[in-house]
C-alpha cells in the first residue's frame, strides 16, 4: 500500500480501465473506462476501484447500528431520522414493548433518541429499522453530537482500536452510530476531551498512523492531570 | 427541518443550570468576530463577517432612480437577504420564506431607524432623481445568530461604500454619507436563562428571542422580539445593558476593520 499520501479525485476523473480492475463504489464506467462519480479519496488496493466520499449523508447498509431521532409517532409506527436520504420506518412489531394500536406516543415521541439497527434497505433506499436485538434501546441522558458519516470508520479504528483508546483514557461511555451520530456520557472534562479528540480525528482522517498519534496525545494529557 | 433530540435540549439545560454553555462561553459573551471589508470588487461596498462559524457576506450596489412620492428629496434604501441552501441543510431554494424576510427586515430596521445613511444627502434632483442603495445579504454558513452577523456585515459594507457618481456623470466619487452605526445584539432565553449570541443549538431550543440595536450614545435604535415565549422586565433591562456593553466592543472592532 502506498503510504505516502491518499489521492483525492474529482468527479469524472479517469481512474483506470475495466480490463484491469472492477468498478466499485463511487465510480461509473463509460466506454470501458472507469471514472470517479464523486469528490473523494481513491482506494485502489483491492480488485475494485473505490472512491470514498469526503462528505455526504449516511448511506444505509443492512445490519448497521445507528442512532436515530424520532420525528413523528404514527398510529402503528414511527418515522425516525437516521441522517439518511429518507426517514426510516420503525414498526410496532419491531420494538420490544407491547404497543396498543394508536398508543405509540406513550413509548417514543418527537425528539426521542434511539439506538437502532437497520433492518432492511430496498433498491430505492427506503429503509426500516428495528429495536428488537441485543444492545438496542431508547437513549436517556448523555449527549449526542454529529460527525461526517464517512469518517466513522476512522473514529472506531481498526477492530475498535481508536474507540477503546478513548474509552480507556477518558472513562466515558461512548456509542458510535454508523450514521455519524455519537452518544457520550461521563464527567464534564471527560466528555470535553472526547469531543476535542474526535474532532481532531475527523480533521486528520486522511493521515496515517492516527491511532498512535492520538494515543500519545491522550497519554500526555493524562500526565498533565496527575 | 432538522430534529433537535430531546437529550440535547436536556444537556444544554443542565449546563445552563450550572452556569455554563456548551462552547464554554459566559452567558453574555459573544463568539469571536472577524470582519473583512472590500471582498467584492464589483460592488460599491462589501464585507464578510464571521461570528464563530456563522458567515455572512453583504454587498452594496447603488443606482439612480425615482424617490417615493412621500419623501421626494431623500434617497431610497432597499434590503434583501438570501438564505442559500449551501449555508444549512434547513435552507431551501426558491422564493424567500418567513425567516429570510424577517432577517432582511430586522437588518433594514436597524439601519433605517438609526438613520445611519444620511438619505437627505442622496438627492440629485428632488422628486425626480435620487440615489438608491441596495443592501444584499448572502448567508454563507449558518451556525446561529444570523441577525447580528447580517447587520454587522451590512454596516461594514456601508462604511466602505463609495457613491459611484462618476459612472452616472454626476461629478467625482465620494464616500457614502453616514452617521453613527447602530450595533445589533441578539439574546435568546431557554429554561429561564438568557444568553447572548446564541449558537445553532441554543437558537433551536430557544423559547424567545430579542434583538436590540444600540448606538454609541447608548440609545436604543431598534428592537425585534421573536418566537412565542416571553421576557420579564428585569430580563429585558439586563439584555439592554449587556447589548450596550457588547455593542460598544463590536463598534470599536467595526471601525478598526473598516479603517476609520
Amino acid at each position: 500500500m502506498n503510504q505516502e499520501k491518499r489521492e483525492i479525485v474529482i468527479p469524472s476523473q479517469l481512474l483506470g480501465e475495466i480490463k484491469n480492475k472492477k468498478a466499485g463504489k463511487g465510480t461509473f464506467v463509460e466506454n470501458g473506462k472507469i471514472y470517479s462519480e464523486i469528490l473523494g479519496i481513491l482506494n485502489n488496493n483491492s480488485e475494485y476501484v473505490n472512491v470514498i466520499p469526503l462528505k455526504g449523508r449516511y448511506d444505509p447498509i443492512e445490519k448497521d447500528f445507528v442512532i436515530g431521532i424520532v420525528d413523528i409517532a404514527m398510529a402503528s409506527s414511527w418515522l425516525v431520522d437516521i441522517n439518511a436520504a429518507y426517514p426510516a420506518l420503525l414498526h410496532v412489531n419491531e420494538v420490544p414493548w407491547d404497543v396498543e394500536f394508536g398508543e405509540t406516543e406513550k413509548y417514543l415521541n418527537h425528539g426521542d433518541s434511539i439506538m437502532a439497527k437497520v433492518l432492511q434497505v430496498d433498491q430505492e433506499k427506503k429503509l426500516q429499522i428495528t429495536l428488537n436485538d441485543r444492545n438496542l434501546f431508547k437513549i436517556k441522558g448523555g449527549q449526542i453530537f454529529n460527525v461526517e458519516p464517512h469518517k466513522v470508520p476512522r473514529i472506531i479504528g481498526k477492530k475498535g482500536s481508536m474507540i477503546s483508546l478513548l474509552k480507556k483514557y477518558t472513562n466515558c461511555r461512548i456509542i458510535v452510530g454508523q450514521n455519524g451520530r455519537i452518544w457520550l456520557d461521563g464527567s464534564d472534562d471527560g466528555v470535553k476531551k472526547v469531543i476535542d479528540t474526535i474532532k481532531m480525528i475527523e480533521n486528520n482522517a486522511l493521515s496515517f498512523g492516527l491511532t498512535n498519534k492520538i494515543e500519545n496525545l491522550l497519554k500526555k494529557d493524562a500526565k498533565d492531570v496527575h | 427541518m432538522t430534529i433537535i433530540p430531546s437529550i440535547k435540549r436536556d444537556f444544554l439545560v443542565k449546563l445552563a443550570e450550572d452556569g455554563k454553555r456548551a462552547d464554554g462561553r459566559k452567558f453574555d459573551e459573544f463568539r469571536n468576530i472577524e470582519i473583512e471589508v472590500n471582498v467584492i470588487s464589483k460592488a460599491e461596498g462589501s464585507a464578510k463577517v464571521k461570528i464563530g462559524n456563522t458567515q455572512v457576506l453583504a454587498g452594496i450596489k447603488m443606482d439612480i432612480g425615482e424617490p417615493y412620492p412621500d419623501t421626494p428629496d431623500s434617497g431610497v434604501m432597499i434590503t434583501a437577504a438570501e438564505l442559500i441552501p449551501l449555508a444549512s441543510p434547513d435552507f431551501e431554494s426558491g422564493p424567500p420564506r418567513e425567516n429570510a424576510i424577517e432577517l432582511a427586515r430586522v437588518v433594514d430596521r436597524g439601519i433605517r431607524e438609526s438613520e445611519v445613511i444620511e438619505v437627505d444627502k442622496l438627492c440629485v434632483v428632488p422628486s425626480e432623481k435620487v440615489w438608491l442603495v441596495f443592501i444584499d445579504i448572502h448567508v454563507l454558513d449558518y451556525d446561529g445568530n444570523l441577525f447580528d452577523a447580517a447587520s454587522l456585515a451590512a454596516l461594514a459594507a456601508l462604511l466602505t461604500t463609495k457613491v459611484p457618481a462618476e459612472r452616472f456623470e454626476l461629478g467625482e466619487d465620494y464616500p457614502l454619507p453616514l452617521k453613527e452605526p447602530p450595533i445589533s445584539c441578539t439574546s435568546v432565553k431557554y429554561n429561564g436563562v438568557v444568553v447572548m449570541d446564541p449558537s445553532l443549538d441554543e437558537e433551536a431550543i430557544a423559547e424567545v428571542r430579542l434583538t436590540i440595536a444600540t448606538d454609541k450614545n447608548g440609545d436604543i435604535r431598534a428592537m425585534q422580539k421573536g418566537l412565542n415565549g416571553s421576557f420579564n422586565l428585569d430580563e429585558i433591562k439586563k439584555i439592554i445593558k449587556t447589548s450596550l456593553d457588547n455593542g460598544r466592543k463590536i463598534q470599536e472592532l467595526l471601525y478598526k476593520s473598516a479603517g476609520k
